[in-house]
């Protein structure tokens, strides 16, 4: 703690209090400092992480607070906050079926419950409750296992009939000809977390314990001798390292090529969508799966919504027309209220998709160079634990127990992952 | 994004299905040797960021398997052929 100070007075980073709030507002708030600093990158780290996302900003801050390692650069190619940290619909959940990822998961719920206090920053964690609607026999037989999955693994989880799913959402269309809603599964701990803000207390946080972040810094090489890494060439010239992690979910595939790694990933686009402001209608966050249709409501107002993914290989950061009028019909669908509303913004996201649609978090072949990605649509939730297990596999060379099934070799060993049991189809997943 | 399907002509994208990269290619044997020829077939991709030549389904037409060859940072589509032996199916 002391340490943490010291560091905290050298670089000027103020704690978060009511008092030191209240001081800056009598003050006409002109006393705030920067909640990082800008510094030059060094000749040489023990740690280079590449990526300055929500995974790589954790990963320092874990590196920093867990193993002691503060010897640490984030070479960022844009600014902090640019890439699927702040394009993301903020979703925070834990409600998986299989055990390579439940026990995962649930970690990262529990650190988003912790998080605040831990970096001292307010991410707007609200627990307001995920609820995913179904609308036949099947369907609710799907869930009910999935619940019961999720008990078994000490994950909080509730089947409701109709009339409980129409005690939180009294609004959807409960007898559409095609998709009567049947009912639903709760995770109430589930929710959501304001995203930047993320990304900026993982990012103030790792700072302030000594972690070097260099932004609109791209890595263009990596320089490797007798099969170990031994630094990353950027923009900002050589930047020697003991360890290199990658950690750079949507363009994967090109920065590993670099390293002359060949992964089990496609890139695609996500989209989502956020409306005008109005007053509080929905609370929970909540999924219609059949309808590919997902939908919250932000602290401004705006409800926040999204659908699948378009389905093709794409490095373009935006979609196409037929995935917006497939959003809006299952908008329609499941709650035709929301056809009042206008359409403020909507933007796309890349992403890691892997061949069974789980993550990787592994050693590479080559020495000293650590891989993280294939996180498909959902790699927000998975931040903490994510930056929790790459940190300890940085450290230690050996996978966390938590991330034990997310190896690379797990699709040569026929030990996949595939929640969907979707096959090696990574547009289905 | 549009697709000009050799057989209908222009059409629209939700006219189509999606299969995946065109280039990998279906190992002939199943000798337990040529296993990592297989995984590579079956799981990893070059996934490049630009020219990407793939499979396309008329699946809402004429059911012709198509290759396209489509840039992934613009969706600009340079060729479309048969994905068969270049005949009309």
């Amino acid at each position: 703690m002391s340490i943490e100070r010291d560091v905290a007075a050298q670089y000027g980073v103020m704690r978060y209090s009511l008092g030191s709030l209240l001081v800056n507002a009598v003050t006409g708030n002109r006393h705030w400092k920067p909640i990082w600093r800008e510094p030059e990158p060094k000749p040489a780290y023990d740690v280079v992480i590449v990526g300055g996302g929500g995974h790589g900003l954790a990963t320092a801050h874990y590196l920093a607070k867990e193993h002691g390692i503060t010897n640490v650069a984030v070479v960022e190619k844009s600014y902090i906050g640019s890439g699927n940290v702040g394009r993301n619909t903020t979703i925070v959940r834990s409600n998986y079926l299989l055990p390579g990822n439940l026990p995962f998961y649930e970690h990262s719920m529990k650190l988003w419950e912790g998080l605040e206090q831990d970096l001292n920053y307010n991410a707007m964690v609200s627990q307001r409750g995920v609820l995913n609607v179904f609308h036949s026999d099947p369907q609710r037989d799907a869930y009910a296992r999935r619940g019961n999955a999720m008990r078994l693994h000490g994950v909080d989880a509730e089947l409701l009939d109709r009339e409980q799913v129409r005690a939180l959402v009294p609004f959807v269309d409960f007898d559409n000809a095609r998709f009567p809603i049947r009912g639903g599964l709760l995770q109430k701990r589930g929710g959501t977390v304001r995203h930047d803000a993320v990304a900026w207390g993982f990012a103030r946080s790792a700072d302030s314990r000594g972690v070097d972040i260099i932004q609109n810094c791209a890595a263009i090489g990596f320089r490797i001798e007798n099969g170990r890494v031994l630094g990353v060439e950027t923009e900002k010239g050589f930047i020697g390292a003991k360890k290199v992690a990658l950690s750079v979910a949507g363009n994967s595939t090109r920065v590993a090529a670099m390293a002359g790694l060949r992964l089990p990933i496609e890139s695609h686009a996500v989209q989502a969508f956020v409306t005008e402001g109005v007053k509080p209608v929905i609370d929970v966050v909540m999924t219609f799966g059949a309808g590919h249709f997902y939908v919250s409501q932000s602290d401004k107002g705006g409800l926040v919504f999204g659908g699948d993914i378009e389905g093709y290989n794409s490095y373009a950061q935006r979609g196409n027309l037929p995935v917006i009028e497939d959003v809006a019909e299952g908008g329609m669908a499941l709650m035709p209220v929301i056809g009042r509303l206008r359409i403020l913004r909507s933007w796309g996201g890349l992403l890691d998709m892997t061949m069974d649609g789980s993550p990787i978090i592994d050693l590479t072949p080559v020495e000293g160079l650590y891989l993280n990605a294939g996180w498909c649509y959902g790699g927000f939730k998975a931040t903490p634990a994510s930056g929790w297990c790459f940190a300890h596999l940085i450290a230690n060379s050996a996978p966390h127990p938590l991330a034990a099934a997310y190896r690379l070799d797990r699709f040569a060993r026929g030990a996949v992952i595939d929640e969907k049991g979707m096959g090696a189809q990574p547009n289905l997943h | 994004m549009r697709i000009n399907c050799p057989y209908c002509g222009e059409r629209a994208l939700e006219e189509f299905t999606y299969r995946g990269d065109a280039t990998v290619t279906r190992p002939d044997s199943l000798d337990a040797a040529s296993e990592p020829a297989w995984v590579d077939y079956v799981y990893f991709r070059d996934n490049p960021a630009g020219r990407h030549r793939e499979h396309w389904h008329h699946s809402a037409g004429c059911h012709a398997w198509l290759v396209v060859t489509r840039d992934t940072r613009t969706h600009e589509i340079v060729a479309v052929e048969f994905a068969g032996k270049g005949k009309l199916p």
